[in-house]
């Protein structure tokens, strides 16, 4: 079979807009856990997602539907928990990710449901996606498109500074579920196209690709959604062209295609921010002081360019003359 | 101070009370603020000075006595666009990178409709508040590159963005160096000079000093004298003994269980 005869069958074209769809929507919120510190809560939505597709598979229902609720109300209580729980959310995470897992398991038990089929969801199945499935898939991805993008300054301004947003305003719980849930309902939307074990890479890879080059918030989240995009369907193609030679699971050539990426930007990071400590005079401060040129008259005060060298002194900085140091503290000097 | 009449002053707090997880924090707290009023408030740590700012704001509920924001009891107040916060530097960078004026642009939500992309006016308030703070050459770098006292400029920078009336600052200069001090006091000083009424913590003031019109000093949770600044002793230029205990201590129980509520 010739590529254009592979392309023009019908389920290779709806393997492919699903793909586009889920590429873009699943960095869109991942950008938004990213900034949060929460890169792993999709895959904590998946592992609970699983005991959701099970739950589908025993009753006959849509595996997608029941995933859908059972993700949110997973998402929802990590949320929750998160909130309330400080520090310790992580162990909470830690909680859902094996209850779910575990249950998923046993419910496709009780429901002598090969461990096949749960699979599909395990790993992404996109190729069998039905026609129905895709018409979902569309409407749910463009939906979380619509508010991650929509939204974004109400929620990047929550996910950045949460005690601010409240005094602007802002209902931050509110914003807080929102996301949630929307990080909830993009797994279910990728979980056909890489599973839901892998879910949380198409959400988190693509994000930390592209703030290697990045420097602000709007860029990072475009820059996300495109390399999503093009990660999911370019992994799509590899993975339907190497088939003529071997089977090639379309879901993990996505996401292995998407780490590609990152490997091939990080050293350019590394290069962009070395060069950008090279701009500040003290090459050796990890606290990445530099030099300010708005100073006025001047007056010897110590601070970054007064030209004595800076040591960074856990959360100060010491400015060392004449064989000693010498901290600015408020109105006087520290000696160290 | 042409609109210090009592209806409308921007903070009347009365017989004020606040307790984290059940334990009393601050208690018997009186405070009016009036229109253009410049307001320190000065103690030890653990003092209650940050659990006070945190309750005027809204952050922390009250468990007794009533506050007025311009007028309104806080529960019905909406006009948040009044109101300018900048909270500890510690909420400058996060997970992904943000430039300066992205940061900055934040401060507009309050005056912002939903789904409506950034105005002219806004676009201006922003850039005038980057210039205030003299960071206009540093707009697109990521707020991460910046040093602490740049980070500390930039969120006020995004209160100022907002153009509120009145502005509540925690610890502006904590860990920030004496020259960028006197810039923050700079920046500080064209707030006053535009009439904004500023309430701020501070552990001591430095070069903010000859801004402020009335200390008000909290001890163990009261307010211990409320009054113009004493001659302060900040101003001269000598080595202060450090505090008897400077240990860091906050009010909250250390909690370990991942379902605990903090209040």
């Amino acid at each position: 079979m010739s590529p254009a005869e592979l392309f023009s069958l019908p389920f290779m074209q709806r393997a492919l807009l699903a793909a586009l769809f889920t590429g873009v929507a699943a960095p869109a919120v991942g950008t938004y856990l990213v900034q949060r510190r929460l890169a792993l809560m999709g895959d904590g939505i998946g592992h609970v997602a699983v005991t959701g597709v099970a739950i589908g598979l025993l009753t006959g229902w849509s595996p997608t539907w029941t995933a859908v609720v059972v993700a949110t109300l997973g998402a929802v209580a990590i949320e929750l928990i998160r909130e309330r729980g400080h520090t310790n959310g992580d162990v909470a995470l830690a909680l859902l990710f094996y209850g779910g897992l575990a249950g998923g398991v046993l419910v496709t038990g009780l429901g002598n449901q090969s461990a096949a089929k749960l699979q599909q969801y395990l790993f992404g199945s996109i190729t069998t996606i039905s026609a129905g499935d895709v018409v979902v898939t569309l409407v749910l991805a463009a939906i979380v498109i619509g508010v991650c993008v929509g939204l974004s300054p109400q929620l990047f301004a929550v996910a950045q500074d949460p005690e601010f947003a409240r005094v602007a305003g802002l209902r931050v719980r509110g914003y807080n579920l929102l996301v949630a849930v929307l990080a909830a309902v993009s797994v279910t939307v990728a979980m056909r196209t890489v599973g839901l074990l892998l879910v949380s890479a198409l959400m988190v890879v693509p994000v930390a690709t592209s703030q290697q080059l990045s420097r602000s918030f709007r860029t990072t989240l475009g820059a996300a959604m495109l390399l999503g995009a093009l990660a999911s369907v370019g992994g799509l193609v590899i993975a339907a062209f190497a088939s003529y030679r071997a089977t090639v699971a379309p879901g993990p050539t996505i996401v292995l295609l998407s780490l590609l990426g990152f490997l091939v930007t990080w050293p350019v990071g590394v290069w962009l921010r070395h060069r950008a400590r090279l701009r500040t005079p003290f090459a050796d401060e990890p606290l990445g002081h530099e030099v300010s040129h708005d100073h006025g008259p001047h007056r010897h005060a110590h601070g970054p360019d007064c030209g004595h060298v800076a040591v960074p002194h856990d959360d100060h900085v010491d400015y060392v003359h004449d064989g000693h140091r010498h901290a600015p503290h408020d109105t006087h000097y520290d000696e160290h | 101070m042409s609109l210090t009449h009592t209806e409308t002053c921007p903070i009347r707090l009365t017989d004020g009370a606040v307790a984290i997880a059940g334990r009393p924090v601050l208690r018997g707290i009186e405070l009016v603020v009036g229109t253009g009023e410049f307001v320190a408030l000065l103690g030890a740590n653990g003092s209650g000075k940050s659990t006070l700012v945190r309750a005027l704001t809204g952050l922390r509920p009250l468990t007794r006595g009533e506050l007025l924001l311009f007028g309104t009891p806080l529960d019905s107040f909406d006009q948040w666009e009044r109101i300018g916060f900048v909270p500890q530097r510690s909420g400058a960078a996060s997970g992904v990178p943000a430039s300066v004026r992205e940061v900055v642009s934040s401060g507009r939500l309050s005056r912002r409709r939903l789904l409506r992309p950034l105005g002219a006016a806004d676009r201006r308030a922003v850039d005038d508040a980057i210039a205030l703070v003299g960071l206009a050459d540093r707009a697109g770098d990521g707020v991460g590159t910046l040093s602490g006292g740049q980070q500390q400029r930039v969120l006020i920078a995004r209160a100022l963005a907002g153009a509120p009336e009145l502005f509540f600052l925690d610890e502006p200069t904590a860990g920030v160096d004496l020259h960028h001090q006197q810039v923050l006091a700079d920046a500080l000083g064209a707030l006053k000079a535009r009439g904004s009424t500023v309430v701020l913590v501070a552990h001591e003031l430095g070069p903010l000093a000859p801004l402020v019109d009335r200390a008000v000093v909290m001890q163990d949770g009261r307010i211990a004298y409320d009054g113009p600044p004493v001659a302060a002793p900040e101003t001269d230029d000598h080595h202060h003994p450090a505090p008897g205990d400077v240990r860091r201590r906050d009010h909250v129980p250390h909690v370990s269980a991942p379902l605990e509520r903090d209040r």
